[in-house]
């Protein structure tokens, strides 16, 4: 088990550098002059090429690369934004939590809500409840959810004004964008919770539980669920990062200053600096959270932690 | 008289294959559905009295009305016109992006599959860390790398879901390419691209032409993401998502601006995603929930 988790923290290791040896590329290929793009149309020559050598563009692409990757990897830094001069980590560590606060709240969300009426589903398998769930669950796997996003705005917060429409002034604005950004994973998960449901329902141990007079309830709590819940947990660390990943979107639609607001407003000034260090955040999250998932799903199926029980005693 | 045989059945498989889709009814909802909004946006442009970039200033705003059905936007540009000519964009980017990604994917894994060794481990690496930053995020950095084109932002949507194609068809082979046909197509010395394409392929193609399906209505919300937060296809340019984001300024006073594209493409996506659950039913039984 420990082996296993040190081969897996240096395959990130090594992502995370793939990742950055690709953004960084990208952005250096991307069309358009940085130096005269940054300074506008009136700057003179001579200004757009001191304003190149003072952000090290007028050397080649291997040298940049290099002083890129040293920076980031060997002494974290991750350079100031060119647009503003300022530090890019310490905006970085501001916004940090704001974004967290959305991604996760609507994780749990998700999987908590999500499964709870996949199981409600699959338990009235066939019946008007069934169909009611799915059809919703439909409705908003279907919708894109910055047009969720605005009819929340366009119903809580413009017609009965309970919530504000944007900004962080206080802890209410929070409360949109943490169900717009869950909307659409809750029926995902819960169309998910309901097959995995199906599944184990016309399973023989069911069958055997139900036969020995067990009670329903037990038959779902102890039996049934812990098998349904396997595909669920997962799909949570993968779930986390595109929720986090999507967060350019819905920070744009509820103006929130967090990190993928940050990363959009990068891309569009050019600051590459920014986009960098956004990308490599996003990066490390999500093979952070995959990582914490994996061992989660190895220690709670007792199927797969015999595997590496097992795989010790052949050693 | 075999060749025949063959023919007759691979006929009647396709025949089964429609009768099986369409006898739920809610893929024959889809299917009627996006029918009709296919339909529309091919020709419905041609009927419309308005231009798409066609301004009319006493219009400005409109809510819907006899003359505009669905009124008029912030420059008077009739909102029926432009929503079914953006629906051709908006339609062909989700279905170009998906298949491009899926035939992107299937190459790829099959040759991962096929070759095994040193060629899979390569391969399964490099798709490691293709899929380390999630799909969405690829394709806003993709998109801003590369422009604002129409191919460019087909690139774009296609660069996230590869990764999972190449994983799902590589998994597939893992199963098949141990079997008996795999050997003798082999031991006649045939080639490895005839054995790939032609008799592996057919065996493991079907999650793809479910997931792909079901890819398409996903692809269609990303390229309207896209456009929301002003990549992809470009103003005046009227792709649904792009609409929806002209819309949004005038929110408080005008909200039928982006109730109407808004609609659209969640309708859109509906029947899609109706549909690739029908098609994952008729084609495999053992997946049906």
């Amino acid at each position: 088990m420990f082996r296993y988790v040190i081969k897996r923290l240096l395959m990130m290791l090594l992502i995370l550098w793939c990742a950055g040896l690709v953004i960084f590329t990208l952005t250096y290929f991307t069309p358009g002059d940085v130096a005269s793009l940054l300074l506008g149309k009136e700057a003179t020559v001579d200004v757009i090429a001191q304003k190149r050598a003072y952000l090290g563009l007028d050397q080649s692409y291997l040298v940049q690369l290099g002083h890129y990757m040293v920076n980031t990897f060997i002494k974290f830094d991750f350079g100031e934004s060119w647009v503003f001069s300022s530090p890019v980590i310490t905006e970085l560590i501001i916004r940090l939590p704001r974004t967290l606060i959305i991604g996760l709240t609507a994780m749990v969300l998700n999987v908590v809500i999500g499964t709870l009426l996949g199981i409600f589903a699959g338990t009235h398998e066939g019946k008007w409840q069934d169909s009611l769930v799915m059809i919703i669950a439909m409705v908003f796997v279907s919708a894109p959810d910055f047009f969720v996003a605005l009819l929340l705005i366009l119903l809580f917060a413009l017609k009965l004004q309970w919530v504000p429409a944007f900004g962080i002034d206080s802890w209410t604005c929070y409360i949109l964008p943490i169900i717009a950004c869950s909307l659409g994973g809750i029926a995902i998960n819960a169309r998910q919770a309901r097959s995995s449901m199906l599944e184990v329902i016309r399973a023989d141990f069911v069958t055997t539980a139900r036969s020995k007079g067990q009670r329903e309830k037990v038959i779902v709590r102890k039996h049934m669920l812990p098998n349904a819940m396997m595909p669920i947990i997962t799909g949570v660390g993968g779930g986390l990062a595109t929720v986090i990943a999507g967060s350019p979107v819905i920070e744009s639609v509820f103006s929130i200053p967090g990190i993928g607001a940050y990363l959009l407003a990068g891309v569009n000034q050019h600051d590459y600096p920014v986009v960098r260090a956004c990308v490599i955040f996003f990066a490390l999250f999500a093979s952070l959270a995959v990582l914490i998932m994996d061992l989660c799903y190895a220690f709670l199926d007792p199927r797969i932690k015999a595997q590496y029980s097992k795989g010790k005693k052949v050693k | 008289m075999a060749a025949k045989t063959q023919k007759v059945q691979k006929t009647n498989l396709l025949l089964e294959f429609f009768y099986r889709m369409t006898k739920s009814f809610s893929s024959k909802l889809g299917l009627i559905l996006l029918l009709l909004i296919v339909l529309l946006c091919l020709v419905g442009p041609f009927f419309s009295p308005y231009e798409i970039n066609g301004v009319d200033l006493l219009n400005m705003y409109s809510g819907p009305s006899k003359a505009h059905l669905l009124g008029c936007d912030a420059m008077g540009r009739d909102m029926l016109t432009r929503l079914m000519y953006g629906g051709r964009y908006s339609l062909a980017l989700g279905v170009c992006a998906s298949l491009f990604g899926a035939l992107v994917g299937v190459v790829i894994g099959s040759v991962g599959g096929y070759f095994g060794g040193i060629t899979e481990t390569i391969i399964m690496r490099l798709m490691d860390v293709w899929s380390a930053l999630p799909g969405i995020l690829l394709c806003i950095l993709v998109s801003s790398a590369m422009g604002s084109g129409f191919f460019a932002t087909v690139i774009a949507l296609t660069v996230g879901g590869v990764p999972g194609t190449v994983r799902m068809i590589r998994g597939q082979i893992l199963s098949e390419r141990t079997k008996e046909y795999i050997e003798a197509a082999q031991s006649i010395n045939c080639s490895s691209f005839m054995i790939m394409f032609k008799h592996l392929l057919p065996n493991v193609i079907q999650p793809i032409i479910v997931t792909t399906t079901m890819g398409i209505g996903s692809t269609m919300i990303m390229a309207a993401s896209l456009s929301y937060i002003g990549l992809g296809i470009q103003p005046p340019n009227p792709e649904w998502g792009a609409m929806l984001s002209d819309g949004r300024s005038y929110i408080r006073v005008y909200p039928h601006m982006i109730l109407v594209p808004g609609i659209i493409i969640a309708l859109t996506v509906f029947a899609i995603n109706l549909l690739g659950d029908g098609v994952r039913d008729a084609l495999d039984p053992k997946l049906r929930d």
